[in-house]
């Protein structure tokens, strides 16, 4: 139903699409598969009328189509669920999905749309309610209302850029017979993705990407997640790791009874109890939202704590500010590399010392020496394999995966027996998420206490020697490595059951 | 002393209240328009200043106050017209752009006038009281209600019909999501560019209303005649949260509390230095104000945001 032919288009300085093939087949799930930055969202904003290709040709449903706005998108029968979800908060249902219909300057008339609302939610199982508020809703609630209001606009080919992202496993498994029921109506569908078992679960063909140009075209019987995985990144990559068995030491960080408050005065954190020890990856696992955040930002003094303690190295923090913390030897990487990790416009040199910079040798008599600071980042550049052109260029400039290796290097050659480690691979490509890794592993090794915070079911349940799974700011349960499962994981993220596998100390 | 308190005087003083909170009314239900689709306007006061002259001396020149109701009217078009290029076309920064536009009224109308008329000449405003012949049957009561001009009632008429506009119609249903989350408007096929026009030019004309309500008032213009008040409306929008009922009750505060301080001063019950330190009394209000809605609830989530695809 959907051929796009010779796409190419062209930003300042890359090229996001080369020449790039693409079909898809009514009643398919045709999976686009690929690294960030591999092209997959660019080709799809296409499809969607949000940029123009500069080469190339679009034919739907058997005749050529200028796709030149998403208007003009959805009047041709091509619809899209965006990452970030396209609803207006302050709206209800109804109202997102009445934009841009109706006559400009008329009367919003709601009833019918809420009555065709309740029809289609019907129909395909959705459980949306027409009244109901977008603030008001959860977020798998929001993505089956943005898929309605792509179905009430009778669109016969859907876009879903990475539907998964935000969704706990029982979600996504609901998610998936949807998809399935839509499917089977003969509708078309592109799945975003770049989790491999959710690609050969739900795929009927898979286009991999890579570097703007397709790496690769297979179907899920032909292929396995390790033959995937080559084709996006180029080369092998190792999925299965090998975790050193090694006893525990003395607890290094303690968190008792914490009590934080979020944003918004709500309890964001409900009296949870973590110990990690020397030599151990503690992770804590939950879907995004639901106080891991501010559980971190507690810990490193970055938010008021309202009631509970924390303890480093057995003393308790008396003066709660990330400088105080970070001197009692707690190390910090922050979520959100650009924004809290680093200073895009700061140097590399400058970004690898801005926790040290008030020390010796990197200041003298309360000048910066310039020369320890250039020795000192020429080493670290070296140890963590951070790809720069040199140390003061600006961090802005470097890859994600690059950046992050820039805060991984500064935060854990700093002495620090504590780790604190925040989403540490999000949105980073495969080859720098396996090198951050292993460098938590040898962190591992070296005796530190690691808190790993992760909304990558996979990555926390492949490297934490014990996995904390947080609800709605409690914790909903504890689980060693060897005994947890997905599904069990899955349940507890999203509030099923509070259980405590193993008698493993919090 | 004691003359204060007759009946008599707080009904005139509401009264002038209600006559005086007319410029805040028009100037903030319309800059609430523009806030709900997510720009911000910081020139309401040079707005406001260019529809006073604008309506001043075209009532100057034709002797018609109508038909320097129409200018002013027009002049806030035009101001609209050229506060969206700047802000939406070529994405200006929307707090620099306001208060650019702010001086430029000032400076320009200031200008103008001097280079035109020169010594303040008074002309014959907007006196029809369309409900007078009420008045004198409903006694007090009729007094507060039926003495006013037809601005005063277009003004408050206008609240329902604002509130109407952006809750009941589909222009106010895509005003309110371009504020909120123009991207998801994008998506959908609404023009975030022609949405936010269409809020500025309507913020901008109810802004040159505004202005040439208070020049017809008046029946003079001066430099600097808004004095202040466009900027009052700015924070009366935070005030009343965005919505028209409660930018209503912040103009008619603002307007009491004026008439009150005039009264007491015409009655001398405050006088001297005392009574300057009255005069503090809108300005202190707007402080205390801000303070109080400082935590924003219902602020559009989009508000000073240009709007870009590639965002």
């Amino acid at each position: 139903m959907l051929e796009m032919q010779g796409i190419t288009k062209r930003f300042p300085g890359v090229v996001a699409n080369e020449d790039v093939d693409f079909t898809v087949l009514p009643g398919q799930v045709h999976t686009l598969l690929g690294e960030n930055g591999a092209g997959k969202s660019t080709l799809v904003k296409i499809l969607y009328g949000l940029y123009h290709p500069d080469e190339g040709s679009i034919t739907f449903e058997g005749s050529p189509v200028n796709i030149y706005s998403p208007s003009v998108a959805i009047r041709t029968g091509i619809g899209m669920i965006h990452q970030h979800f396209m609803l207006v908060d302050t709206l209800t249902v109804a109202e997102n999905v009445a934009l841009g219909l109706g006559k400009p300057l008329g009367l919003a008339n709601l009833q019918p749309i809420r009555r065709r609302i309740r029809e289609v939610s019907e129909e395909f199982g959705l459980h949306v309610d027409p009244d109901t508020y977008i603030w008001q809703m959860a977020v798998g609630e929001r993505q089956r209302a943005e898929i309605l209001k792509a179905l009430y606009r009778n669109v016969r080919l859907l876009v879903l850029d990475e539907p998964t992202a935000v969704l706990t496993p029982p979600e996504v498994t609901d998610l998936f017979v949807t998809l399935r029921q839509l499917t089977a109506d003969g509708r078309g569908l592109v799945f975003i993705s770049h989790k491999l078992n959710e690609v050969m679960e739900i795929s009927d063909e898979i286009t991999v990407l890579r570097d703007g140009k397709v790496s690769g075209r297979t179907t899920p019987a032909e292929s396995s997640r390790e033959s995937l995985a080559m084709m996006m990144v180029g080369r092998p990559v190792e999925f299965t790791r090998t975790i050193a068995d090694q006893t525990p030491g003395e607890p290094k960080l303690e968190v008792q009874n914490l009590r934080v408050r979020g944003d918004r005065g709500e309890l964001a954190v409900h009296d949870v109890n973590i110990d990690v020890r020397a030599g151990e990856i503690v992770g804590i696992v939950g879907v995004s939202g639901n106080g891991q955040r501010e559980l971190a930002e507690a810990i490193i003094g970055l938010r008021e704590i309202e009631s509970g303690q924390v303890n480093v190295d057995g003393d308790p923090v008396k003066t709660p500010t990330p400088k105080h913390v970070r001197a009692m030897g707690l190390a910090y990487v922050p979520e959100e590399r650009m924004k809290y990790g680093s200073i895009g416009d700061f140097t590399v040199a400058e970004n690898l010392i801005l926790v040290d910079y008030d020390q010796a040798p990197y200041v003298r008599n309360g000048l910066l020496s310039f020369n320890s600071i250039e020795e000192r980042s020429e080493q670290l550049v070296g140890d963590y394999s951070i790809r720069t052109p040199n140390t003061s260029t600006l961090t802005r400039k470097l890859s994600g995966g690059n950046i992050q290796k820039v805060v991984i290097a500064r935060e854990f050659s700093g002495g620090a027996e504590t780790l604190l480690v925040a989403q540490p691979t999000r949105g980073i490509d495969i080859g720098a998420a396996e090198y951050i890794h292993e460098q938590l592993l040898i962190q591992r090794s070296q005796g530190k206490a690691i808190l790993l915070i992760s909304e990558d079911l996979d990555e926390v349940m492949a490297l934490s020697d014990r996995l904390v799974v947080m609800y709605e700011g409690s914790v909903m349960g504890r689980v060693s490595r060897e005994e947890a499962t997905i599904e069990q994981v899955g349940l507890l993220m999203s509030g099923v059951g509070e259980l405590e596998i193993s008698p493993v100390a919090g | 002393m004691n003359d204060f308190f007759t009946v008599s005087i707080i009904i005139a003083t509401l009264a002038s209240g209600i006559r005086l909170a007319v410029p805040f009314l028009l100037a903030a239900l319309g800059e609430a328009v523009g806030q709900r689709a997510g720009v911000l306007n910081l020139g309401v006061e040079g707005v406001m200043l260019i529809g006073a002259f604008s309506a001043y001396y075209a009532a100057l020149e034709t002797g018609s106050a109508a038909f320097g109701l129409l200018m002013g009217l027009a002049s806030g078009v035009a101001m609209g017209l050229v506060y969206a290029l700047i802000t939406v076309v070529m994405h200006a920064e929307q707090g620099i752009s306001g208060i650019g536009i702010y001086l430029f009224g000032l400076g320009f109308t200031d200008l103008l006038f001097q280079k035109q008329v020169g010594t303040p000449k008074p002309i014959s405003g907007l006196q029809a009281k369309p409900f007078d012949w009420l008045a004198e049957d409903t006694g007090r009561a009729g007094e507060l209600l039926f003495s006013h001009t037809v601005l005063t009632y277009v003004a408050f008429l206008l609240v329902p019909v604002v509130y109407w506009l952006i809750t009941r119609t589909t222009f106010g249903l895509n005003v309110r999501a371009v504020g909120e989350n123009p991207q998801a408007a994008d998506t959908l096929g609404v023009s975030v560019n022609g949405i936010r026009t269409a809020a500025i030019v309507i913020g901008n004309t109810m802004a040159g209303l505004a202005g040439a309500a208070l020049a017809l008032e008046i029946g003079i213009f001066q430099q600097n005649l808004t004095a202040g008040r466009g900027f009052i409306a700015i924070a009366l929008v935070y005030f009343g949260a965005w919505r028209p009922v409660g930018v209503m009750a912040g103009s008619l505060l603002f307007g009491i509390v004026s008439s009150t301080v005039l009264q007491l001063q015409v009655q001398d019950v405050i006088s001297g230095s005392v009574s300057s330190i009255a005069n503090m009394a809108p300005a202190v209000l707007t402080v205390i104000v801000l303070v109080v809605v400082s935590r924003r609830i219902g602020q559009p989530a989009a508000l000073t945001r240009p709007f870009t695809r590639d965002s």
